[in-house]
């Protein structure tokens, strides 16, 4: 999943509408202009986005940066609870399971009014944006109906367990094991990254059924309940000095025979279905709120730092600002292409991608402004330390999801149809193969 | 906003893709490349059978009353087949400018010809030089050189913007009033001509605010040319992708090799992100004029410098195919340059988008 989201005690309140409101009007523009309000208002329903505003201002919390760990899940979870009870959350998510069953148009309304907050949604990000999703995709009506209302409201979170010491970029190599035993499946193996693990009550497992066909063909993807006899979980520091990855151990689990998500044997399907919803989830979401590299909070840091005049300092926060409109602009373009009938598939890898990218131009961008001040600071410099953690946690969004090279990979063999790399290991059955560092199973 | 076509849109769009690959191959657009660089025929065509020139002109005024969405979509077109029309001169900047001035007397006249394809029109409003309005015996007349004035050579009306003894004042006059002295370009496709005025007889055109109408013409210049420049990114790209599928070195297709294959995916990467702004900017153009300055700073900041790039890789990745006179990734080199350039240079148009954020 996406990286910590390193979180800004600076507001985001220099909105689009205090700009507009700022400009003098043409006369001749008017009319136009009536029309327009005419035609978003019809489009958009303003009573919803009136709703939102008014939860927000009510509701939203103050950034939460300074409390301990166990206190910023509690305070997230209250939010995300109050959030879902006024209809805010899984806005276009079908109401049957818990979802409000709206359109694109009402989730940019929210999305839109929630840009100008620091809210706290990433203990909720896995859940939402890939498992979610996937379970609306290929899971049983028991299992959407029992699993995605509690997510959707925060009461239960979830986390991704597919990345193992020797399988990262090739998720296909993982050997995790599922046996069959009566009516249980028993699990070994060993996770690791696993963002949230610390946290979560489920897991979506990829384990591997039959290591005596090729690799992507004997997976099968299961629900854990990450509290089952056997599940352990050992925090992992990230360069940021922060723990908010983990290993996940697994000896002897025991989980039901309905816990598969789709078929058994068809983890491989699972698996890019919701590495698909990842890309577009990471992507659709990397900058926003109160991320000290995102554009408004580094014109704040050249305006304190008195740099702002400096053509060169103008010039490449006029490049962040051009990039992260594009990217927030394409992902609308997909989310509007999507509700129209053809979803993203592979094209979430653009977003992914830019996203990172433009993470380290921003980086690039810091140290231009701040110069050797991005160094140091004197201890209680709250910002300056929010800044650092962005910085040692930038390398995350190129690796976590698929690294850059992996999407880059995508991009070209998936949407432009380029020939893959050579691949020793497709027909191999799993048993024979070398896999990673690792044992064989 | 609305940023996926709607399906008239998709439309138009492939009966202009159908029609270009048709009456505007890449053999015809050599051809014309090696001569004076316009298809009068072509030119014909678009206006009468497809009725493309007066797009966003009225339908009182004899054009088809769509918008800059439209506009931009057969732009893309255009930009794709390079194909050798002064839409830009006529559809974009001098249509622009009739219908940002007040002057309801010179639209009637002009714009429906414009629209129909007979006369081909032309604006000079370069501002490092400026030529000079004065008034004689009631009369007034225009000297001075317009730079660089794209169409300039073809123009049967030119619309100048040159100073008065009050600020400035947009002009029509004959374009054969002008001595025109065509320009060698960098740019084969796209021909820039130096219009020289020596006491040429010029009517002014009624505008209260001539600055305020050259603002909004570039502005909406520089959405159209982003979406010609979107058209051009999109060919050089699908043309490599094709070629890295099928020329093959050291026994693998070159398109199965990471360093070829992640160049291409950038430029995917890039040709995505600003086919978002262009339909975020011409739909700007169209329902949110206040937006439009900050639309067309933001769109020409990602878009000229992208493709370019992406024209450069293509040369590039063909290897010394693509560095050949007979292989077509020269001439969209070209074009990229030009256009990067045409409107203001990069760093230029990021220090406008800085002004307009106020940074
Ligand atoms: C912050 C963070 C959170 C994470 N959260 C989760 C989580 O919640 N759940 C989970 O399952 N996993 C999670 N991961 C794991 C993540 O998905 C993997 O780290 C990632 O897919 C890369 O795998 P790897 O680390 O094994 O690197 P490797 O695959 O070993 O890659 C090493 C290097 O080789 C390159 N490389 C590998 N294959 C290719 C190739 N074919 N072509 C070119 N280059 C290649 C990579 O780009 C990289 O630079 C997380 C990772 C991070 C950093």
């Amino acid at each position: 999943m996406s990286a910590p989201e390193p979180r800004s005690r600076v507001p985001r309140n220099r909105t689009s509408g205090e700009r507009d409101a700022a400009r003098p009007r043409e006369a001749a523009e008017r009319e136009i202009d009536s029309e327009r309000d005419h035609h978003r208002e019809s489009r958009s329903g303003t009573a919803f986005r009136a709703g939102v505003r008014d939860f927000l201002a009510r509701n939203a919390p103050e950034p939460l940066g300074e409390l301990e760990p166990a206190e910023q899940l509690r305070a997230a979870k209250r939010f995300q609870a109050a959030a879902y009870d006024a209809g805010l959350i899984g806005i276009t998510w079908p109401a049957e399971y818990g979802g409000q069953g709206l359109t694109a148009a009402e989730q940019q309304d929210y999305d839109e009014e929630a840009a100008h907050y620091d809210l706290p949604g990433s203990p909720f990000m896995v859940g939402m944006g890939m498992c979610g999703p996937t379970l609306l995709d290929l899971g049983s009506h028991e299992q959407k109906a029992r699993y995605v209302p509690p997510l959707l409201r925060g009461d239960e979170i979830w986390c991704q367990l597919f990345s193992e010491p020797g399988a990262g970029s090739d998720v296909a190599s993982l050997q995790t094991r599922a046996v069959r035993d009566g009516d249980s499946w028993v699990i070994n193996g060993q996770k690791v990254w696993t963002s949230g693990a610390q946290f979560s009550d489920f897991g979506a497992l990829l384990a591997r059924t039959d290591p005596d066909v090729p690799k992507h063909r004997g997976i099968t993807m299961f629900i854990v309940d990450m509290r089952s006899p056997g599940v352990t979980v050992r925090p992992l520091r990230d360069m940021t000095g922060r723990a908010p990855f983990n290993e996940v151990y697994f000896d002897d689990v025991r989980i039901p025979a309905d816990a598969v998500i789709g078929e058994v044997g068809g983890g491989w399907l699972a698996a890019v279905t919701m590495l698909g919803h990842e890309r577009v989830s990471i992507g659709g979401s990397v900058r926003r709120g109160g991320d000290p590299l995102a554009y408004d909070n580094l014109v704040e840091l050249a305006r304190a730092r008195d740099r702002a005049g400096d053509p060169v300092v103008r010039d490449r926060l006029a490049g962040i600002y051009a990039r992260e409109r594009a990217l927030a602009l394409f992902n609308t373009k997909l989310r509007q292409e999507a509700e129209a009938g053809s979803p993203p598939g592979a094209r979430g890898s653009v977003a992914k991608l830019a996203g990172a990218e433009l993470l380290w131009q921003a980086v690039e961008t810091a140290g231009l402004i701040a110069g050797p001040a991005l160094t140091s600071w004197e201890d209680g410099d709250a910002a300056a330390e929010e800044m650092a953690i962005a910085i040692n946690a930038t390398p995350a969004s190129s690796i976590a999801g698929g690294s850059n090279q992996v999407q880059r990979n995508i991009i070209g063999e998936r949407i432009l149809g380029l020939p893959k790399e050579p691949q020793v290991d497709r027909d191999v059955p799993f048993r024979e193969l070398k896999v990673g560092t690792q044992r064989r199973p | 906003m609305q940023l996926v076509l709607d399906q008239e849109q998709q439309e138009l769009r492939s009966s202009v893709r159908k029609f270009l690959a048709e009456h505007a191959p890449p053999q015809r657009v050599r051809e014309l490349a090696d001569g004076d660089g316009h298809d009068a025929e072509l030119w014909r065509r678009l206006s009468t059978e497809l009725g493309l020139t007066g797009l966003v002109v009225p339908e009182e005024l004899g054009g088809s009353g769509a918008g800059h969405v439209e506009r931009a979509v057969v732009l893309e077109e255009l930009g794709r087949a390079l194909a050798p029309v002064p839409f830009l001169a006529t559809a974009v900047l001098a249509t622009d400018v009739l219908l940002g001035i007040d002057d309801a007397a010179a639209r009637a006249d002009l714009l429906p010809a414009m629209a129909s394809g007979e006369l081909i029109a032309a604006v000079a409003w370069d501002q490092e030089s400026v030529p000079a309005a004065t008034k004689r015996d009631g009369a007034w007349v225009l000297d001075g050189r317009a730079q660089r004035v794209v169409s300039g050579d073809i123009a049967d009306v030119v619309l100048v913007q040159a100073k008065t003894g009050q600020g400035t004042g947009w002009f029509r006059l004959r374009g054969e009033h002008a001595a025109k002295t065509p320009l060698r370009t960098l740019d084969p496709t796209r021909r820039l001509t130096n219009l020289d005025f020596a006491a040429a007889p010029a009517e002014l055109l009624s505008s209260p605010d001539p600055d305020a109408v050259r603002s909004r013409v570039r502005d909406l210049a520089a959405v159209a040319l982003s979406a010609e420049q979107l058209g051009g990114m999109a060919k050089v790209l699908e043309m490599t992708a094709e070629y890295a599928k099928v020329r093959v070195q050291f026994g693998r297709a070159i398109g199965s090799y990471q360093g070829v294959k992640h160049r291409l995916a950038d430029m995917h990467s890039a040709l995505e992100q600003a086919g978002a702004a262009v339909r975020y900017a011409a739909w700007t153009a169209d329902v949110d004029p206040q937006e439009l300055p900050l639309a067309a700073a933001l769109v020409q900041v990602l878009v000229s410098p992208a493709n370019f790039q992406a024209a450069a890789d293509a040369v590039q990745l063909h290897g010394g195919i693509g560095y050949t006179w007979e292989h077509d990734a020269h001439l969209y080199y070209k074009r990229a340059k030009t256009s990067e350039l045409l409107l203001g240079t990069p760093d230029q148009n990021r220090a406008r988008l800085a002004d307009l954020l106020q940074i």
